[in-house]
């Protein structure tokens, strides 16, 4: 009964002050700062307040193109970060690239490095979407277990908080992923025309 | 404002240099002006202070690469064959490209004229691949001309400050050119198709390859 009373005491206050890092990469983050303003504000939901610094910051909005040569800093500032702490893949070049997905110089989603809890399709996505993915990822906090196998990362002792920055190689960041966190989807791609030999 | 008329301006006024109209066929008709490198500086300068109009305004620098194309065909020559002369076909092989160039779109704003497109070509697009810098005479190019330098792999003599602008330092390839290949990092692609559908498979193909040899240890 008081396990259950922490519990939940824990979790609001979490979920209700979740501040976000201000930090934007493209034209995404034009859509955060709108979803932060007047007419959507983002206040309502106790993440008024964008830290500067990445030490005061919970949750952090992959807002925008990540490129090859932007992923290490990104990395660097989540693993600067301190837990608990979330993650929001705003737009379809932070999940996956987007248009840019078969160009020299994108990385090809964020979750290649860190692990993302929420991902937000969208180019760029509407603030509605933005305060949708903060609603989900305070439910995702308010039935968070705080024992159990269940319980969030910052209180397994085995999981790590950092995660590993990739370097600027010759000719690609090395490692291209993490592969502690990110597994190649399994795709049929046989999927794609009928007359391809592709794989099941 | 005529092509011709600002090709003799020059060549009266910069001795030695060797220019050539480079036409152009489509509608447009934006022709464009070869410059030799030797002479480019001179001849920039000239056009920025002494030539009419003015061109004080350099708006766009860009790369092309001309990989080398070889294109084979038949002519028919008169020979000599057994004190008899006779009319022979032959294989005439033409090769073209195998060099980088640049670009520059110049505007006159005195005049509200222009664009006058300038083209250097550099050597081949290995070994001599410098072409003098035209950041003193238009300081717009200095950014430019980094990108260039970054993404063909142009080394433009007496720039400021030549580095890599969009990739990073320790990059050695130039992504630009049509022979750059990029990583093999094709594990998740939801809609492949074509090209991409191509190299998706072949990533695979080579991923199982690694893992059978592995597993074959």
């Amino acid at each position: 009964m008081v396990a259950t009373s922490l519990q939940e005491l824990y979790n609001w206050g979490r979920k209700s002050s979740i501040w976000p890092l201000n930090f934007g990469l493209a034209c995404c983050a034009i859509e955060m700062i709108a979803t932060t303003m007047a007419r959507y504000d983002l206040a309502r939901f106790g993440a008024e307040v964008f830290r500067p610094s990445p030490r005061q910051a919970d949750l952090m909005i992959v807002a925008g193109t990540v490129t090859k040569k932007m992923a290490p800093q990104v990395v660097r500032l989540y693993n600067q970060m301190a837990e608990p702490k979330y993650v929001i893949s705003m737009g379809a070049c932070a999940i996956s690239g987007g248009p840019f997905k078969q160009g020299y110089n994108v990385l090809k989603g964020i979750d290649r490095y860190i692990p993302v809890d929420v991902f937000i399709p969208g180019c760029p996505p509407r603030p509605e979407a933005l305060l949708d993915a903060f609603l989900m990822l305070q439910r995702k906090i308010d039935e968070q277990q705080l024992t159990g196998p269940g319980r969030p990362r910052h209180l397994q002792e085995e999981q790590p908080s950092e995660f590993v920055v990739p370097q600027y190689g010759q000719h690609d960041l090395t490692p291209t992923r993490n592969d502690a966190i990110w597994h190649a989807p399994l795709v049929n791609i046989s999927n794609a025309g009928p007359n391809e030999s592709g794989r099941d | 404002m005529n092509l011709e008329e600002i090709k003799s301006q020059i060549e009266a006024n910069v001795p030695g240099c060797s220019l050539e109209i480079l036409p152009n066929a489509s509608p447009s008709g934006q022709h464009s002006l070869l410059v030799d490198p030797e002479h480019a500086l001179t001849v920039a300068s000239f056009l920025r202070d002494g030539a009419s109009p003015h061109f004080d305004y350099c708006s766009n620098v860009t790369g092309i690469d001309w990989p080398l194309k070889e294109t084979s065909s038949k002519q028919k020559t008169k020979k000599i064959v057994d004190g008899v002369e006779k009319e022979v076909e032959e294989l005439v092989k033409i090769s073209t490209g195998n060099y980088l160039e640049v670009v520059y779109h110049l505007f006159s704003q005195e005049n509200r004229q222009g664009p006058l497109v300038l083209r250097m070509r550099t050597g081949d697009r290995a070994e001599r691949v410098h072409l003098p810098s035209l950041t003193p005479v238009w300081r717009s190019a200095e950014f430019q001309e980094r990108e260039v330098y970054d993404l063909f792999g142009i080394v433009f003599d007496g720039h400021p400050d030549l580095r890599r602008l969009l990739m990073w330092e320790d990059f050695t390839d130039h992504p630009m050119r049509k022979d750059y290949v990029d990583p093999d990092d094709y594990e998740y692609e939801p809609t492949a198709h074509d090209e991409v559908l191509r190299r998706t498979q072949a990533h695979y193909a080579a991923q199982e390859a690694l893992s059978g040899a592995e597993e074959a240890r």
